[in-house]
């Protein structure tokens, strides 16, 4: 297999962007990967794009194919285009997938986008859509719904390991203290603790201020084969692992109810992987789709022990300048959460800061970055490694 | 849901009807036609559950699911049954009275309708073990 890198990104900005179409959004991202990376169309071996629910959002399908043709890789060229699935893990599976593609040598230049238009439907349809994730037959039919389901993950953590709604409010604080310093995100403005437990409650014990917004935006990555990636820019990032993990699709199937085991094995395959450990580590992107995810997150992936996430939180170890900065981009709450383009945005934001550009959000000397994209409540996992040195 | 995907489960949704695996002995709820453990050298076989269990977590929802609008707020949880599978269903009556390891015991109750005139869904509920 090659070593990969990442040769050029973008994202486009995440909000409500009302006038913007899926297609316009996804063009936007991978036309500006392209120029980024300085490549053009006819090097481009193939193109795989995240997206989690086309049909319900948009009520397109065949997303792979819309992709190619308005990005005009597809009438003279005729890329190959692949949609990736896989809930809120989309855009991380579609960079996997893209990464093996480069390893294996099937392709040399290969495009991995993600988006999702989420605002051409109704909040009700939208969270309808998004419950899809979940088992359809044995949680949505007792009345589940996403928040509900994380929840209950909450609400366990509290009663086992002392949480407090506080400690899951300073997760929201920090990641809108840091989207306020990324241009893209989809709020720019800084909440308080008392702010987020004032909140009308969605699902006892979360808030609507402990959960991640409904978010139009689009995301890609160009890669190529690291002998190469120097051709092409100064600054390339390196993939030193990529790992994916399946669980339970349900929740109350899993071993443990506070603990994501597919986050705690794909985190395990990728430390393998890169030969290295959660010390090792300079910032992370995790999958902050409620307050208590991150919380779940920093302990699945091993940045403190099971049942510390709290207190790891409420002391700053996880604010920039803290032990390991997560979410610098203001994580899935404050940056947004367009679900299938997640994942690639985690990864672009990874690559600007290992490249040194991240600006005032800048984790200062960061050498490994890693990202981790979680779908449905925890059925899979998609953890990854970067490193600004081969 | 639709009809025909709703009327497939009946058994379990009405009785509490799952499956147990007598060549390694675990209980499956929601009813499993592959063993988790043995695959394919699995035997598996119906079980008809006893219906009592303890609540693992559980949460108030407040903004409902579709279809559930006029029940909100209604308390959701994650049950362990006796016979060891866990399922989600809902409790009955004030969500003041649930907690963490509380005994419970199933009851069958309406779930929800397709609208105004939609089907309605049975299935179901728990009820504190000792009401």
């Amino acid at each position: 297999m090659r070593d990969v890198a990442i040769i050029g990104v973008k994202n486009t900005k995440f909000g409500e962007l009302w006038e913007r179409s899926l297609r316009d959004i996804v063009v936007e991202a991978g036309i500006g990967a392209i120029e980024d990376a300085g490549v053009g169309g006819k090097d481009i071996d193939a193109l795989y794009v995240g997206n989690m629910s086309g049909g319900r959002f948009v009520d397109q399908e065949h997303i792979g194919a819309l992709i190619a043709d308005y990005s005009g890789l597809s009438r003279n060229l005729h890329v190959p285009a692949t949609r990736v699935e896989a809930a809120c893990a989309s855009g991380g599976l579609a960079l996997r997938q893209a990464i093996m593609t480069v390893a294996s040598g099937y392709g040399d230049i290969v495009v991995a986008a993600g988006a999702e238009k989420m605002t051409d439907v109704g909040s009700e349809e939208a969270s309808s859509a998004l419950a899809a994730a979940a088992d359809r037959e044995w949680e949505g039919m007792a009345g589940a719904t996403f928040p509900g389901l994380y929840a209950m993950i909450a609400k366990l953590h509290m009663h086992r390991y002392g949480t407090t709604s506080e400690q899951l409010a300073e997760v929201a604080v920090k990641n809108h203290r840091n989207g306020c310093l990324n241009p893209i995100a989809q709020y720019r403005n800084e909440i308080t603790v008392d702010q987020v437990l004032n909140s009308i409650l969605v699902a006892d014990p979360l808030h609507v201020f402990d959960c991640s917004p409904i978010t139009d935006g689009a995301s890609a990555l160009v890669l190529a084969p690291a002998e190469v990636a120097h051709e092409y820019t100064d600054t390339p990032i390196y993939i030193k692992a990529t790992a994916q993990a399946s669980d339970t699709i349900a929740l109350h199937d899993r071993r443990d109810i506070t603990t994501l085991d597919a986050s705690v094995m794909a985190a395990k395959r990728a430390y393998d992987m890169a030969k290295m450990g959660p010390e090792d580590i300079d910032l992370v992107e995790v999958h902050d789709c409620f307050t208590i995810a991150e919380i779940c997150a920093v302990e699945d992936l091993g940045f403190t022990e099971k049942g510390k996430g709290g207190i790891f939180t409420e002391e700053g170890e996880t604010a920039i300048g803290g032990r390991i900065p997560v979410n610098t981009s203001g994580g899935l709450k404050a940056c947004g959460h367009p679900v299938g383009a997640t994942g690639i945005k985690q990864a672009v934001e990874i690559v600007t800061q290992l490249r040194g550009e991240a600006g005032k959000r800048q984790v200062e000397g960061a050498e490994y970055g890693m990202t981790h994209n979680v779908g449905g409540s925890g059925a899979t996992a998609v953890v990854h490694i970067f490193s600004r040195e081969r | 849901m639709s009809v025909p995907r709703f009327w497939r489960n009946l058994d379990s949704r009405y009785n509490l009807e799952g499956t147990h695996c007598t060549e390694c002995g675990e209980y499956f709820y929601p009813p499993r036609k592959t063993c988790v453990n043995c695959r394919r050298l699995g035997q598996i076989e119906a079980y008809r559950f006893k219906g009592t269990g303890e609540i693992v977590t559980y949460t108030v929802i407040r903004t409902a699911a579709e279809g559930f609008e006029e029940q909100a707020p209604y308390s959701l949880a994650i049950i362990k049954l006796d016979e060891g599978p866990s399922l989600t269903a809902q409790v009955v009556g004030s969500p003041e009275n649930v907690h963490i390891g509380m005994r419970v015991s199933s009851v069958f109750r309406k779930l929800g309708t397709d609208g105004d005139r939609g089907m309605i869904y049975y299935g179901t509920k728990f009820i504190p073990a000792d009401a």
